[in-house]
């Protein structure tokens, strides 16, 4: 109970950090730990639709920073053809991840284990390729996003207060969405196939299925995260998509602690931060960052949330 | 004609080339079940040894022959060092802590290298054109690289199949606790894969060096490549990795030569020469999934309880 209660605190103390961050930024008038938080919140929100497969559903897609790219993309290409309005840019970001997610997912999930890894993985570099092929778009230099999302008057997203709250407001509502998820009925036939795939079909789930849903409802998640990514930067290109960036994610979901519902968003703030920190001290930061990550493998089981839980223990 | 034969040829180069990285990749993961990303900065490693030894030795042969064995040496270290601690653990784990691997090893190059690229010239023998057919001339190296890529795959199928510790490998595939009990040194022999492993994928580095330039990152598409093949040839079977290598090396050149041409028969020109790269790169991507949802466990899968 007590080890409980010791993450409990640093995930509150963490909450209550970002909640409160532009106040600081404010006061101090530190400006760019605003900016990069708001990336932090974004890539967190990628971080934990992540989670709600791999975490929740054991299905360890290799992939998933092809939905950054759609998502960004769509909003992207609908404001270079003139379309400016984010109640029509939000909603194609949304839909066509979640096309994607149908397609890549239907095919992926015949296979399992290593396969899936690597098919998701190859799916993902084909979306790298598509998107570097679109001249008109850009091609491999990228797409500037020269206007911001418009919520007419709604919310600005120009503004850097509000477009971090926005941020945070959504990565909150993901949390809350899979919370929900993970304790309804679905949830826990998704949870169930984790552990048993053969029993759970046994018992009359149509397995297939049910991890269909929920990888569509991860892909469309992390389109949203995609879009906001897109207005964050003013900058849209096929580097998102590329094959590392799906590591990164991986990292962010492992350092935290798969399977719980703050740990990616914790193992995102960690992970971001370390680099920031890293980079600053030295340019060759990966130098330190590559074995740290090796160590975190070897040694840190479950994460900092498995950490924290244990430090509470013992 | 000429056009065919040729590209025809340098597909067959580029598919012996991915072999030598498949075929290390499938053997570490069909005996140790160790899904091993960094594979691909091994690759790299050994175009940067050649590179730095030859210019080194004044000699591209010594500097091929050095590289080979500090590949092999690092792979050694790497096995006893790091992933030795992996094998038993979690896929997921691996590949994090191979990912890991990546990082340093490409900031490693960055800082002793520097972050341009280097070249690796060939000796004036290896650059002649070499007339293979009736007025069609090859160049030396590649066919250099063809003889020495079939000769590595034969005796690599020889060592396997034919040999004692060919036996031994096969022997720890399909059950390691036993040959274990029989008393077997596994560790060794694993550190001894592993590291055989990490010279083909040095050897294939080292090979490709001359023809693209050396840096960093080379690695990383070509591993994906590599992992499409052993995807496709069914994890842990060697015999796979060599069909699945000559078919992807053939698709992919093949592809960049020809597909501009063909769409151009259908699609307007502009939109043609938008269209061929994309497509073309898509094309293996395209493949792997038919031969995933057809056969999900890959064409040839090696017999694995």
């Amino acid at each position: 109970m007590k080890g409980l209660s010791v993450s409990k605190a640093v995930t509150a103390l963490m909450l209550a950090g970002l909640v409160l961050l532009p106040l600081y930024s404010q006061l101090s008038g530190n400006v760019f730990i605003l900016t990069l938080f708001t990336r932090i919140v974004i890539l967190a929100l990628a971080a934990a639709s992540l989670n709600l497969i791999m975490g929740f559903g054991g299905m360890m897609s290799f992939g998933h920073a092809a939905y950054l790219g759609i998502g960004g993309y769509a909003v992207g290409m609908l404001a270079q053809e003139g379309v400016g309005s984010g109640f029509i840019q939000f909603p194609v970001a949304l839909a066509a991840s979640a096309i994607y997610a149908l397609v890549i997912g239907a095919l992926s999930l015949r296979t399992r284990g290593v396969y899936f890894i690597m098919i998701t993985l190859a799916f993902a570099q084909m979306a790298y390729y598509v998107a570097s092929g679109l001249a008109r778009y850009g091609g491999d230099d990228g797409l500037t996003v020269y206007k911001r999302s418009d919520f007419s008057g709604l919310i600005d997203l120009s503004n850097r207060t509000q477009f971090y709250y926005l941020c945070l407001a959504c990565l909150f509502g993901v949390i809350f969405l899979i919370w929900r998820i993970v304790n309804s009925r679905f949830g826990l036939v998704v949870q169930g196939l984790r552990s048993n795939e053969q029993r759970m079909q046994a018992i009359g789930f149509p397995a297939k299925r049910y991890q269909l849903v929920c990888f569509v409802i991860s892909g469309t998640m992390c389109g949203l995260a995609g879009a906001l990514l897109a207005n964050n930067t003013d900058f849209v290109s096929p580097a998102v998509m590329y094959w590392t960036r799906s590591g990164d994610l991986m990292v962010m979901v492992i350092l935290g602690g798969m399977g719980t519902l703050f740990g990616p968003v914790m193992g995102a703030v960690v992970f971001l931060l370390l680099e920031e920190f890293l980079s600053q001290i030295t340019e060759y930061w990966a130098l330190i960052m590559g074995p740290l990550l090796l160590l975190i493998v070897l040694f840190g089981r479950g994460g900092i949330m498995g950490m924290l839980g244990r430090a509470g223990r013992g | 004609m000429l056009l065919v034969v040729e590209q025809f040829l340098n597909g067959l180069q580029f598919g012996l080339l991915l072999f030598l990285l498949a075929a290390g990749l499938t053997l570490v993961f069909g005996i140790m079940d160790l899904v091993n990303l960094a594979h691909g900065s091994l690759y790299m490693m050994g175009a940067y040894f050649a590179a730095t030894f030859a210019a080194w030795t004044g000699s591209f042969l010594l500097g091929a022959l050095m590289a080979l064995g500090a590949t092999l040496a690092l792979g050694i270290v790497l096995e006893v060092t790091a992933l030795r601690h992996l094998y038993g653990r979690d896929h997921l784990d691996h590949v994090l802590a191979t990912f890991g691997l990546i990082l340093f090893f490409n900031e490693a190059v960055r800082l002793i290298w520097g972050p341009a690229g280097l070249a690796l010239p060939l000796p004036a023998w290896l650059t002649v054109p070499v007339p293979i057919l009736p007025g069609i001339h090859y160049p030396a190296y590649r066919l250099a690289i063809i003889a020495v890529a079939l000769l590595v795959a034969l005796l690599l199928y020889l060592g396997v199949m034919r040999t004692r510790i060919g036996m031994l490998i096969r022997a720890g595939a399909s059950n390691r606790e036993m040959i274990g009990a029989l008393g077997i040194n596994i560790k060794l022999l694993y550190t001894l894969v592993f590291g055989l492993g990490a010279a083909l994928a040095g050897l294939a580095g080292l090979m490709q060096a001359p023809i693209l330039t050396v840096q960093i990152g080379m690695g990383e598409n070509i591993l994906i490549l590599a992992f499409v093949i052993i995807v496709i040839g069914g994890i842990g079977s060697i015999r796979g990795a060599f069909l699945a290598a000559i078919f992807v090396g053939m698709i992919d050149t093949l592809g960049r030569a020809f597909l501009p041409n063909l769409l151009r028969q259908v699609l307007s020109g502009a939109a043609a020469s938008t269209a061929a790269p994309a497509l073309s790169s898509m094309l293996i991507y395209l493949l792997m999934a038919i031969v995933l949802v057809v056969r999900p466990e890959g064409l040839f899968p090696a017999s694995r309880r």
